[in-house]
C-alpha cells in the first residue's frame, strides 16, 4: 500500500511538471497579448497588473487578420477535398482493380514518401510559374495534393482491400457500376480512414509554410503562417501586439483541437505509422 | 504510361464466374467478359489518372528536373543554358555553412534519440492506462505537436528575448544580465534544439502509448502473478515489447529533423551568423531566396541523396524483423 501511494505521488509530480514545461510558454503569450510593453518586462508569467485589451481588439478588428484566416480556410480545405477525392479514386481502383502495372503504379504513388518536399521546390516552382499559377491559391493546393498523395493512397489502398469482397460481389452482380460501388458502398464504409487522411492534410496543410513561402508573394492571398511572420517583422520586438496576433492565429487549432482532440491525435500518429 | 484495361478486374471475375453458371457464354466473348461492363473502362479513364498526373507533375518529374538543372548555373528565367559540370555540388559539398547545417541536422536526431525518446516514452508509460488524469495529461502533452512551427518559433523567440521573456526573468533572479539568447552562436543552437523537444515531444509520447496499448494485458498480468514488481514488469516486459514502437519513433525524429525549416524561419532565420541553419533553411537562403536555380537544385539532389541512403539503412538496420509498413 505505502509502495503504492509512493508511486501516485511521482507520478502526479512528474505530470505536473511535464504539463507545466509543456503549457507554460502558451501561458506566457496568451497572457502576454494583454500586457503592456512595462509589464512584459517584468512579469512575463504572472497576470497582467493592468489587462490591456486593445491589442486583441484592434486585430480582432482588422480584415487583415480574417484575410488570412480566410485564404488558410480556402487552402486548406481545398487541398483536403482534393487529396481525398483524387487518392481515394486511386486507392479504389489499386485495390479492386486487376490490371497490368497495378503493382507498379501502387510503387511509384508511394514513391514521395521519403524525401523531403525541398527537394522538389524550386522546378515545383518554376513548373507553378510557367503553369501561371503563382500567386494563386492553386500554386498551393496543386503541390500540396500531390505531396499528400503518397501516405494517402497508401493508408487508402490498404484499408480498402480488406472490405470484405461479398459486398462487391453482392453490388455488381445487381449491376452497380464502378464508379457506383466506390461512392455508395466504399467510401461510406471506410469514414475511419477518411478521417485519418484528412485530419493529416488537414493539419499539414493549415501549418504548411515553406509551399507557401515560395509559391505567393501577395498580401492578399497569404495564408496565416506568411501573415504571422510578415506582422512579426513589421513590429519587431512590440511583443504585446505579436503575442495577441499569436494567440489569435492558435486559436482556431486549439479549437478544433478541442472539439476532436481524440480523432486528431490518433490520426495523426496512426496515420504517420502506416503511411 | 499504357494502363492496359483489364482483361478482368478481381470484383467482375467473382460475378462473371456466377453468371457462366446460369448461362454459358460462346467463343470469344468470354475472354472480354470485364470489359463488357463498360463502367470498368471509366473507372480507368476517371479514377486513376488525376492521381498519377498530379503525382508525376508535382512530385517525380520535379526531383528529375532537379537533378538536370543541378549542372546549371541558371536564375530561373529563360532556359537553362549555362552548363557548369560538377561546380554546384563542389560548391555546396565545400561550404562550411553547408557542414553546419548538417552538423545541426545531426545534432536534432542526437537530442531527439537521447532526451526526447527516452523522456517521451518515461512520460507515455505513466499515462497509457484509461484513467480520467492519463487522458487529461496526454491531451496536453500532444498540444504543442499540432500547433504551427511558425507559430512554436515566434514563442519561443519571445521566451528567449533577453529584455523580456523567460530568459530574462529567469537571470535577473540571480541577479544578473541576460544574453541575448538568440544572437550568440552557441546558444542559438541549444535553443534551437529545445524547441524542437517542446514541439514534437508530445507526438513521440502518443506514439508509445499506442504501442503500449497494444501489448496484450495477459502478458503483463501473467507477470503480475509471478510475483514481479512495477519495475522489472516495465524493465523485462514492456521495454522489450516496445522496441519496435521505438525503432519507429526514431524513424521519424531523422525523417523530422531532414525537413526542418519553419521553426528555425521563425526562431533565427539561421542566424547568428548563419550557425542555426538546417539543411532544408540553407536551401532556402542561399539558393530559393537568391533565386540561384541550378544551386539550389543541386542542395535538393544531396539533400534527397541523404535521405534515401539513411531511410535504406535505417529500414535494413533496425527494421527488418517487421515490415516497414
Amino acid at each position: 500500500m505505502k509502495r503504492g501511494s509512493l508511486f501516485l505521488y511521482y507520478r502526479w509530480i512528474l505530470l505536473f511538471v511535464a504539463a507545466g514545461l509543456c503549457l507554460l510558454p502558451l501561458w506566457a503569450t496568451v497572457l502576454g497579448g494583454f500586457k503592456s510593453t512595462g509589464d512584459l518586462r517584468t512579469n512575463p508569467f504572472g497576470f497582467p497588473k493592468e489587462w490591456i485589451t486593445d491589442n486583441y481588439f484592434s486585430i480582432a478588428a482588422s480584415t487583415r487578420f480574417w484575410g488570412l484566416l480566410r485564404n488558410s480556410c480556402i487552402i486548406t480545405f481545398f487541398t483536403v477535398v482534393f487529396t481525398l477525392l483524387v487518392s481515394s479514386m486511386a486507392a479504389f481502383t489499386l485495390a479492386h482493380l486487376r490490371f497490368a502495372g497495378r503493382r507498379w503504379i501502387g510503387t511509384y504513388l508511394s514513391l514521395g514518401l521519403t524525401f523531403p518536399f525541398a527537394t522538389a521546390v524550386l522546378p515545383v516552382f518554376i513548373r507553378v510559374r510557367d503553369m501561371g499559377l503563382l500567386d494563386s491559391y492553386w500554386g498551393v493546393i496543386l503541390p500540396q495534393v500531390a505531396f499528400n498523395l503518397g501516405f494517402s493512397v497508401v493508408l487508402l489502398r490498404g484499408f480498402f482491400s480488406e472490405l470484405p469482397k461479398e459486398l462487391f460481389e453482392a453490388a455488381f452482380i445487381d449491376g452497380c457500376s464502378y464508379p457506383r460501388i466506390f461512392w455508395q458502398i466504399t467510401l461510406p464504409l471506410s469514414r475511419p480512414i477518411l478521417a485519418t487522411v484528412g485530419v493529416l492534410a488537414l493539419v499539414g496543410s493549415w501549418n504548411e509554410f515553406l509551399l507557401p513561402l515560395v509559391m505567393i508573394n501577395r498580401d492578399e492571398i497569404y495564408p496565416w503562417p506568411l501573415g504571422i511572420m510578415q506582422y512579426q517583422g513589421q513590429y519587431g520586438t512590440d511583443w504585446g501586439r505579436v503575442l495577441a496576433f499569436v494567440s489569435l492565429t492558435m486559436a482556431p487549432a486549439i479549437f478544433f483541437y478541442l472539439l476532436a482532440q481524440k480523432h486528431i491525435i490518433a490520426g495523426l500518429t496512426s496515420g504517420a505509422v502506416k503511411g | 504510361m499504357a494502363l492496359k484495361p483489364a482483361l478482368r478486374s478481381e470484383v467482375t471475375g467473382a460475378a462473371v464466374e456466377r453468371r457462366q453458371d446460369a448461362r454459358p457464354k460462346r467463343g470469344i466473348w468470354k475472354r472480354f467478359e470485364g470489359l463488357s461492363h463498360s463502367s470498368t473502362l471509366t473507372a480507368y479513364l476517371i479514377f486513376l489518372p488525376p492521381a498519377l498526373l498530379l503525382f508525376t507533375l508535382f512530385v517525380v518529374l520535379p526531383v528529375v528536373e532537379a537533378a538536370y538543372y543541378s549542372f546549371f548555373n541558371w536564375n530561373g528565367y529563360g532556359s537553362p543554358q549555362k552548363w557548369v559540370d560538377l561546380d554546384n555540388f563542389i560548391r555546396v559539398l565545400n561550404d562550411p555553412i553547408f557542414h553546419q547545417s548538417l552538423i545541426n541536422n545531426l545534432l536534432v536526431i542526437a537530442v531527439s534519440a537521447f532526451v526526447q525518446v527516452p523522456a517521451a516514452l518515461w512520460l507515455a508509460l505513466l499515462i497509457s492506462d484509461r484513467s480520467r488524469s492519463s487522458v487529461v495529461f496526454r491531451a496536453i502533452f500532444f498540444v504543442p505537436y499540432i500547433l504551427g512551427e511558425v507559430v512554436a518559433g515566434l514563442i519561443w523567440r519571445y521566451m528567449y528575448d533577453g529584455n523580456y521573456g523567460v530568459v530574462a526573468v529567469v537571470f535577473h533572479w540571480f541577479g544578473r544580465e541576460a544574453p541575448q539568447v538568440l544572437a550568440e552562436r552557441g546558444w542559438a543552437t541549444a535553443a534551437l534544439l529545445l524547441v524542437i523537444v517542446w514541439k514534437y515531444f508530445g507526438f513521440h509520447m502518443a506514439l508509445f502509448i499506442a504501442g503500449r496499448q497494444g501489448i496484450p494485458g495477459d502478458v503483463v498480468e501473467s507477470a503480475q502473478i509471478d510475483g514481479a514488481n512495477r519495475w522489472q514488469i516495465t524493465r523485462h516486459v514492456v521495454l522489450p515489447m516496445m522496441r519496435p514502437v521505438v525503432v519507429l519513433s526514431l524513424f521519424f525524429s531523422i525523417l523530422g529533423s531532414l525537413q526542418t525549416f519553419a521553426i528555425i524561419a521563425a526562431l533565427t532565420d539561421g542566424g547568428p551568423s548563419n550557425s542555426t541553419h538546417s539543411a532544408v533553411s540553407y536551401l532556402y537562403t542561399f539558393g530559393i531566396k537568391r533565386m540561384r536555380v541550378g544551386f539550389g537544385s543541386a542542395v535538393g539532389v544531396v539533400l534527397f541523396i541523404i535521405c534515401v541512403l539513411v531511410m535504406l539503412f535505417y529500414k535494413r538496420l533496425f527494421m527488418r524483423e517487421k515490415e516497414a509498413r
